[in-house]
């Protein structure tokens, strides 16, 4: 049982402190700081599911965040939807599509689908920069009516910023289902030895293709609300190649197929990240350290944060999943 | 005797070259038979014909009255047909438990994944392995990894499983251990189809042999008749003297 795992209550308690952090002192910059973790997290955990749980890297996760993203800023722009139903539609769409792309391109193993997944970024990504309905390179900007069902945009922030935070907490949580069902079982085995699954009864093409839709559901649907909040969207800032790869950088720092280690993997870059950029002698450089980060995790620590930990205390796994 | 699985005409090239040649057999129910012939006659890739990893170019195979040429291996494994590698291939970074798990959840019963926990421990406990199942794969011998792949497959409740060399490699003392499970598999009602080079072992255990030469099937008899037929102790032999050693090998 879900309930039973001192994890669950983890991840609510977490997402309770996101919520009451900023709101206690009405603290509207601790506030963005933490959307942007909360991003993080989300974007992280969803990620894992492919990579650390399937054993497929995909270098082009960020295509449905900014696909999300569209679909979202689109309905509620030129077709004058209220927010909530605008984002579960965008999530709905993007999973679709990513079915689609999904049983194309999980034909391929290894390095070849890692390429593919490369592709399929590129691809969206000048096909939104041709796409006349979506504004072609210059994109969209959302309409000022718009705020005007959450009660202006003062409000309209701190209600996306709650939804953020209830969509960080799904994600944990969805990780966290999966990771304890059968589904997720026969996702292990796939990641163990795909050929060895499928003679033991696991049916991998329908099992791979759930998987990346299911991955894709969440992050469109925070897509749809940052971009919302942004007030603009336009094809170089939603599907920015960087974050699409400091994504993996997140999840192999906190420890790849373990919840909390995507959480917290997230967490960290995430701070340090921001910490580097504001700083005025090292803000070209937070790239720089990314890649000596991702080397160091996966030269010394292939197990992330969460795999040391492991090692440190054999117990700590009845914890942190 | 009512046939359990049913093989006829199966044929199978891989570009120029031809691996199993109009191959036709029958395995009845209750009965373990096995599968000889020198290395490359073809014996692998007809066992990958049975369980779908290859789809044959011609001919039909019958499993418990479906026809499931063509079928894939996840498929044929819900109807009860079940296998091990002959290279292991264990789920290494999860534990012996989580294995087994793997096969009994995706198996013939499709169990939840309470129920196939209790099935998975129960399987580990009849192949011996019981003690160590919350250990990661990786961590057994060969021989442990032999028995796992036999739990793995015997999870998914199968009416036939095919036994791809769980002999090899293993010495005296192992070897003695899994032909004593492979017994007990039987009489549990499993029907049992295996592949082995021991001839000791498997002319003891099977109920009839069927031997391949060159993707082709040169003899489908029991075991006291196979090793007298000349055209196996040529094929597989090639100089005659060793009839004689065939022979010690012949069950009493």
């Amino acid at each position: 049982m879900i309930l039973r795992r001192p994890l669950f209550w983890l991840i609510l308690v977490l997402a309770a402190l996101f919520v009451w952090l900023p709101l206690r002192s009405n603290n509207v910059a601790l506030r963005e700081d933490l959307i942007l973790v909360a991003v993080a997290i989300i974007l992280t955990s969803n990620l894992n599911l492919m990579i650390g749980y399937t054993g497929y890297v995909n270098f082009g996760h960020i295509v449905f965040y900014g696909l999300g993203g569209y679909v979202g800023v689109y309905l509620m722009t030129v077709r004058s939807w209220h927010l909530i139903p605008a984002a579960l539609t965008s999530g709905v769409v993007v999973s679709l599509l990513a079915l689609l792309f999904g049983l194309g391109i999980l034909r391929l193993r290894g390095a070849y689908f890692a390429l593919a997944t490369i592709g399929v970024l590129v691809a969206v990504q000048a096909f939104v920069s041709n796409f006349e309905s979506w504004g072609r390179s210059t994109g969209m900007y959302v309409s000022f009516e718009s705020y005007a069902p959450l009660g202006g945009p003062k409000h309209a922030l701190w209600t996306t910023y709650y939804l953020i935070i209830a969509i960080m907490a799904l994600s944990l949580l969805l990780s966290l289902g999966i990771k304890l069902s059968k589904f997720g079982l026969g996702l292990f085995a796939i990641r163990e030895d795909e050929d060895a699954a499928i003679v033991l009864g696991v049916n991998a093409t329908v099992f791979k293709a759930i998987i990346y839709s299911v991955s894709a559901f969440l992050p469109a649907v925070a897509g749809s609300l940052m971009f919302f909040k942004n007030g603009m969207i336009d094809p170089s800032i939603a599907f920015e190649y960087m974050l699409s790869l400091e994504g993996i950088v997140m999840l192999m720092l906190g420890g790849q197929g373990t919840v909390a280690g995507a959480a917290l993997g997230a967490g960290l870059y995430e701070r340090l990240r921001s910490y580097l950029l504001t700083s005025p002698r090292l803000s070209e450089f937070h790239l720089v350290i990314a890649g000596a980060l991702l080397l160091l995790v996966v030269r010394f620590a292939p197990g992330g944060v969460i795999g040391w930990l492991y090692r440190l205390l054999p117990r700590s796994h009845e914890v942190i999943e | 005797m009512t046939a359990l699985l049913e093989v006829r005409g199966v044929t199978k090239h891989f570009g120029g070259l031809l691996a199993v040649a109009d191959v036709s057999f029958t395995l009845n129910e209750g009965e373990i038979l096995g599968l000889i012939g020198p290395n490359g006659a073809g014996k692998t890739t007809l066992f990958n014909l049975v369980n779908g990893v290859y789809k044959s170019d011609t001919g039909t195979i019958t499993f418990a009255g479906k026809d499931i040429t063509g079928r894939s291996p996840d498929q044929v494994v819900h109807l009860g047909l079940a296998r091990t590698h002959q290279i292991v291939r264990p789920l290494n970074n999860m534990s012996l438990l989580e294995n087994v798990t793997v096969g009994a959840c995706f198996g013939r019963d499709y169990q939840s994944i309470r129920p196939a926990r209790v099935t998975a421990l129960d399987v580990l406990k009849r192949v011996g392995l019981a003690d160590r199942a919350n250990s990661p794969a990786s961590s057994l011998t060969l021989a442990g990894k032999k028995r796992l792949e036999v739990a793995r497959a015997l999870a998914a409740k199968p009416k036939l499983l095919l036994l791809d060399e769980v002999l090899a490699g293993l010495n005296p003392t192992e070897i003695a251990l899994m032909i004593s499970l492979v017994r007990s598999i039987r009489d549990s009602g499993v029907s049992v189809f295996m592949i082995e080079h021991v001839m000791q072992a498997i002319m003891n255990l099977s109920d009839r042999i069927v031997v391949l030469n060159l993707g082709r099937k040169i003899a489908e008899a029991p075991p006291a008749e196979v090793v007298k037929n000349s055209d196996v102790v040529e094929a597989y032999l090639g100089f005659p003297d060793i009839v004689d050693k065939l022979r010690g090998a012949q069950p009493q």
